[in-house]
C-alpha cells in the first residue's frame, strides 16, 4: 500500500473519529439556550423540557433580588420583559450581579414554575462601552 | 491635539488606499518608481499612526474628557500605570493600536527585506495597505477615537477594576502583536502567489516573521490565563469561552504551519497546505478580533454589539475571497516536488500533527459558533461548554503530545528498523517507568496518568537529542561537555529552541492534567472558625478565619477577610481576600464591586481564596476555598515556550540554509549535528 493511501486511511480514522466525539458532545452536553418567552412556548408544547438542561438569557427584575448569606441561596425574578421566571441559585453569585444585568442562569425550569440554576453568570455589556450622559454628572447610572 | 489626530488618520486613510493601489500596480508593471512610492508610503503610513497615537495617548494622560473615549476609560484617580492601558481598554484605542501595529510591522519586514525579494515587495506593501485602510477605515467612518462630545464632564467614568490589573497592562497588547503580526505572512503569501514566485524564497522571509507571531499569541494567551486566574476569582484559568476560543485558533494552525513549513523546505511537499494554513491563521486572527467585537456570540468578556462587527465580517469575506482564490488560481504550479514515502519518517509524523491540529481547531470553532450554527439549520439556539471541548480535545491533545516524542526520533523519508530501536528506546522506557509509578501509587485519573506517561515520553526524546547532541560534538570537535552544549544549542537554534518549546508543552500539559485533581468547597465561617481541606496530595489544610476589616485605599473601598492556614499542623501563611468598591474622585461608588483572590502557590498546588461576601453587618464570611494543582507549572511552562521561541528567532548562527540542507539529508542527528 502507498504512503498516501495509509496516510489517508490514518487521517480518515481521526477525522471520523473526532466527528463521532463532536456529535456525541453536543448531544449529551449540549444545552439550549432560550429567552424565558422561547422557554414559555416550549414548555407549554413539549413538558419534556422540564428534563431538559437549559440556559436562559434573561435581564434581572430591579429589586427583586434576595440574598441569603448563611445558606448561599439567591433569589430573584428574570424577564425578557413579556415572560418572567423566578429564579433559585445556590453559590456564589460573580461581582458583576446586580439589579437589571443580563445575566445567563443554566440549570432546569420546575414543574412549579421556578428555573433552578446551577450556573449564574452575568454579563454588563455598558461597563465597557457606556457612553457618559449629557447630565453633567458623566459617570455611570447609580447603582 | 485631538484634532492633529483625526487628521493624521483621514491622511493615513488615503495614502493607505494610495499605497495599496501603487503596490499592486508596481508588482504588475514591475516599474520602479511605483514600487518605492508604495514602500515610502507604508513608512508615511506609520508615522501618521505614531502621531494619531501619541495625540490619544495626550488626551488620555491630560485628562481631556471631552474626548469621548477619554471620558469613557479614564478618570482623575485611575493610576497612570493603568490610563496608559485605558488605550486599548475599548474597542476605538484597540483598532488604532492595532492599525498602529500592522503598519509597524509592515514597515519593518520591508526594511529587513530591502533588496530582496523585489518582485514580492511591491505586493507585500500592497496588501499591508489594504489592511490599514480597513482598520483605519473603521476608525474614521464607524468608531473614531477622537470623537468629541457636546460637553465636558467634571470626570471620566474610570476604568474597569477588572481591567486594573498588570496581567491586563500586557495581555491584550501581547494578543493584538500576536494577530497583527501574522498580516505580514498573508501578505507575503498573497505576494507570492501573485507574483508567481512560489519557489522555497517566500517562505523564508515568513517563517520567522510567523514565529514571532506564534511567540506573541502564545504570551498573550498565558498572560490571558495569568490575568482570567489572579482577578476574576472563579479559580481557574481557561474556560472555554468564546474569546479565549478566538485568541486559541489561530495560534493552533500557526503551530500546524511550523511544523508543516519544514516538510516544505526539506522535501518540497505541502506547498499548497502551506499558503492554506498561512491564509487561514490571518483569516482566524481577524475572526478573533470579529468574534470580540460584534457580539455575535455572547460572552462575558465581549464588548458590547456595534456595527464595527459588519466592517470585519465583510473584510474577512474580502480576505477570504482574496486569500483562497488566489490560491485556487495558483493550485497548478503549487504542485509537490516528491511523494510522500512512507508513513513511519518525519513526514509522516508532521502530517498527522498538522491534522490533528486542524481537527482541534475545526472543532473548537464548531463548538464556539455552535450557538450560531443551530439556530440557522433549526432553529434553536444551542450551546455547548467545557465539556464538549473538554471531551473532543483532551484525547486529540494527548495524540498530538504523543507526535510530539515520536516527531524528532523518525528519521526523514523513510526510518528503518534500526533507527527506530535506536531513538525510541529511552524515551519509551520513560513513558513505561512513568505509567507504571503512576499506577503503583494509584494515581486515579487515568488521562492524567497517560498524560504524565506521554510527558516523560516526550521529555525523554528532548534530553535524549541534546545528550547525542552533546556527545556528539564532545567526541568530534573534543569540546568540553558544557561549551559543546552550548555550541550545539547555539549553532542550531531552530532545532534545539523547538525542542525548549516541546519541554514548555510538556510543562503546560502536566500542569492541565493535574485540574483532574482540583478541590473546591464553599463555607461559612464566624471569627474562630475553621474549616480543613483535603488535598490531593493527602495533607491537609486547616484554615481559620479571622476577621473582617474595612478601609480606603488608593481609589477603591475595600472589605476584606483573613485567614491562618496551617498545613498538616504547620503554619504556612496569612491569606487576605478583599472585596473592592471602587469609587470615582468625588467618593462615589463606581462599577459593580470586584473580587481580590488570595492565593497561596507553589510548584505542587495553590490555595486559593476567594472572599465572596460577609453576613449582613457581621464578621462571618463566606469563603470559596479551591485547591489548584499544579498551576505554577502553566505560568513557568509559558515562560519555558517563551524562551524556546527566543531561542529559535534569535539572529545568526542558522547553520546551513535550508537549500543546502535539502540537497544532502542523511538521515540520523549526527550529520546533522556536524
Amino acid at each position: 500500500m502507498r504512503a498516501r493511501t495509509k496516510f489517508i486511511i490514518g487521517g480518515a480514522l481521526v477525522v471520523g473519529t473526532v466527528g463521532y466525539l463532536m456529535a456525541s458532545g453536543i448531544k449529551e452536553t449540549g444545552v439550549y439556550y432560550l429567552t424565558p418567552t422561547e422557554l414559555a412556548t416550549k414548555i407549554s408544547t413539549d413538558h419534556s423540557f422540564y428534563n431538559v438542561g437549559i440556559k436562559m438569557g434573561a435581564r434581572v427584575v430591579k429589586g427583586s433580588i434576595t440574598r441569603d448569606v448563611a445558606t448561599q441561596t439567591i433569589t430573584f425574578r428574570a424577564t425578557d420583559g413579556t415572560h418572567t421566571y423566578p429564579v433559585i441559585y445556590h453559590g456564589l453569585a460573580p461581582d458583576t450581579f446586580t439589579d437589571e444585568v443580563d445575566v445567563v442562569v443554566e440549570g432546569r425550569l420546575q414543574p412549579d414554575g421556578t428555573f433552578r440554576a446551577t450556573t449564574l453568570l452575568a454579563k454588563c455589556g455598558s461597563r465597557y462601552e457606556a457612553v457618559p450622559r449629557p447630565n453633567g454628572q458623566g459617570t455611570m447610572p447609580a447603582t | 491635539m485631538t484634532d492633529i489626530g483625526n487628521v493624521a488618520l483621514w491622511i493615513t486613510f488615503f495614502v493607505a488606499l494610495w499605497a495599496s493601489v501603487v503596490g499592486f500596480l508596481a508588482g504588475r508593471t514591475h516599474r520602479p518608481e511605483l514600487a518605492r512610492s508604495a514602500e515610502r508610503s507604508i513608512f508615511v503610513m506609520w508615522g501618521l499612526l505614531v502621531i494619531a497615537a501619541v495625540a490619544l495617548m495626550r488626551a488620555l494622560l491630560t485628562h481631556d474628557f471631552n474626548v469621548e473615549y477619554v471620558a469613557a476609560y479614564t478618570s482623575r484617580n485611575l493610576p497612570v500605570f493603568y490610563t496608559w492601558s485605558a488605550f486599548y481598554a475599548g474597542q476605538k484605542g484597540s483598532l488604532l493600536l492595532w492599525a498602529l501595529v500592522v503598519s509597524t510591522f509592515g514597515s519593518v519586514a520591508l526594511l529587513v527585506n530591502r533588496g530582496k525579494y523585489r518582485e514580492l515587495t511591491p505586493y507585500v506593501a500592497g496588501t499591508i495597505a489594504i489592511v490599514v485602510v480597513f482598520f483605519v477605515a473603521t476608525m474614521v467612518f464607524a468608531s473614531n477615537p477622537f470623537e468629541r462630545l457636546g460637553f465636558t464632564p467634571p470626570d471620566g467614568r474610570g476604568l474597569n477594576p477588572q481591567l486594573q490589573n498588570p496581567g491586563m497592562v500586557f495581555h491584550p497588547p501581547m494578543l493584538y502583536l500576536g494577530y497583527t503580526s501574522i498580516s505580514v505572512p498573508f501578505a507575503f503569501a498573497v505576494a507570492a502567489l501573485l507574483s508567481g514566485r512560489l519557489d522555497t524564497g517566500w517562505l523564508h522571509a515568513i517563517r520567522r516573521w510567523t514565529l514571532v507571531s506564534w511567540l506573541f499569541l502564545s504570551c498573550g494567551i498565558v498572560l490571558g490565563m495569568w490575568w482570567a486566574y489572579v482577578e476574576l476569582g472563579w479559580g481557574g484559568y481557561w474556560a472555554w469561552d468564546p474569546v479565549e476560543n478566538a485568541s486559541f485558533l489561530p495560534w493552533l494552525t500557526m503551530t500546524a504551519f511550523l511544523h508543516s513549513v519544514m516538510i516544505q523546505e526539506k522535501r518540497g511537499m505541502l506547498k499548497k497546505w502551506n499558503i492554506g494554513l498561512v491564509v487561514l491563521s490571518f483569516l482566524l486572527s481577524i475572526f478573533g478580533t470579529f468574534l470580540t467585537r460584534s457580539g455575535v456570540i455572547s460572552s462575558v468578556h465581549s464588548f458590547s454589539q456595534s456595527n464595527v462587527g459588519w466592517f470585519f465580517l465583510v473584510f474577512l469575506v474580502l480576505a477570504a475571497v482574496l486569500g483562497f482564490g488566489l490560491l485556487a488560481w495558483r493550485w497548478p504550479m503549487l504542485q509537490a516536488e516528491v511523494k510522500l514515502e512512507s508513513l513511519v519518517s518525519r513526514e509522516g509524523s508532521f502530517l498527522f500533527n498538522n491534522l490533528i491540529l486542524i481537527v482541534i481547531a475545526f472543532s473548537v470553532f464548531w463548538g464556539t459558533l455552535f450557538p450560531v450554527i443551530s439556530e440557522a439549520l433549526r432553529g434553536t439556539k444551542v450551546t455547548v461548554g467545557p465539556p464538549f471541548f473538554n471531551l473532543v480535545n483532551v484525547p486529540l491533545g494527548l495524540m498530538l503530545l504523543l507526535l510530539t516524542g515520536i516527531g524528532p526520533l523518525i528519521a526523514w523519508r523513510r526510518a528503518s528498523p534500526e533507527n527506530l530501536r535506536r531513538q525510541f528506546l529511552w524515551p519509551v522506557t520513560a513513558l513505561l517507568v512513568t505509567a507504571a509509578s503512576l499506577a503503583a501509587i494509584r494515581m486515579s485519573d487515568w488521562w492524567s496518568v497517560v498524560a504524565y506517561a506521554l510527558g516523560a515520553f516526550v521529555v525523554g526524546t528532548v534530553v535524549q537529542e541534546f545528550v547525542r547532541g552533546t556527545l556528539a560534538r564532545h567526541r568530534l570537535h573534543g569540546e568540553m561537555y558544557p561549551l559543546a552544549f552550548v555550541r550545539l544549542v547555539g549553532r542550531n537554534r531552530r532545532r534545539y529552541g523547538g525542542y525548549v518549546v516541546h519541554l514548555g508543552m510538556v510543562m503546560l500539559f502536566a500542569a492541565f492534567a493535574g485540574l483532574a485533581f482540583k478541590r473546591e468547597t464553599e463555607v461559612t465561617l464566624k471569627p474562630g472558625q475553621s474549616v480543613d481541606v483535603k488535598s490531593p496530595y493527602g495533607w491537609t489544610y486547616h484554615i481559620t478565619h479571622q476577621g473582617v476589616s474595612q478601609y480606603e485605599q488608593l481609589n477603591r473601598y475595600v472589605t476584606a477577610a483573613t485567614v491562618d492556614v496551617l498545613r498538616n499542623g504547620k503554619y504556612i501563611g496569612t491569606m487576605r481576600s478583599e472585596k473592592r468598591q471602587h469609587l470615582d474622585s468625588l467618593g462615589r461608588p463606581t462599577f459593580e464591586p470586584s473580587t481580590a483572590v488570595a492565593i497561596h502557590s507553589d510548584a505542587r498546588e495553590d490555595l486559593y481564596v476567594v472572599f465572596a461576601g460577609a453576613v449582613q453587618g457581621t464578621e462571618e464570611a463566606v469563603y470559596r476555598i479551591t485547591i489548584n494543582p499544579l498551576v505554577w507549572w502553566v505560568w513557568y511552562g509559558g515562560l519555558v515556550l517563551a524562551l524556546g521561541g527566543l531561542i529559535t528567532l534569535w539572529p545568526g548562527g542558522q547553520g546551513p540554509t535550508a537549500a543546502s540542507r535539502r540537497r544532502a539529508e542523511p538521515a540520523g542527528y549526527v550529520a546533522q549535528v556536524a
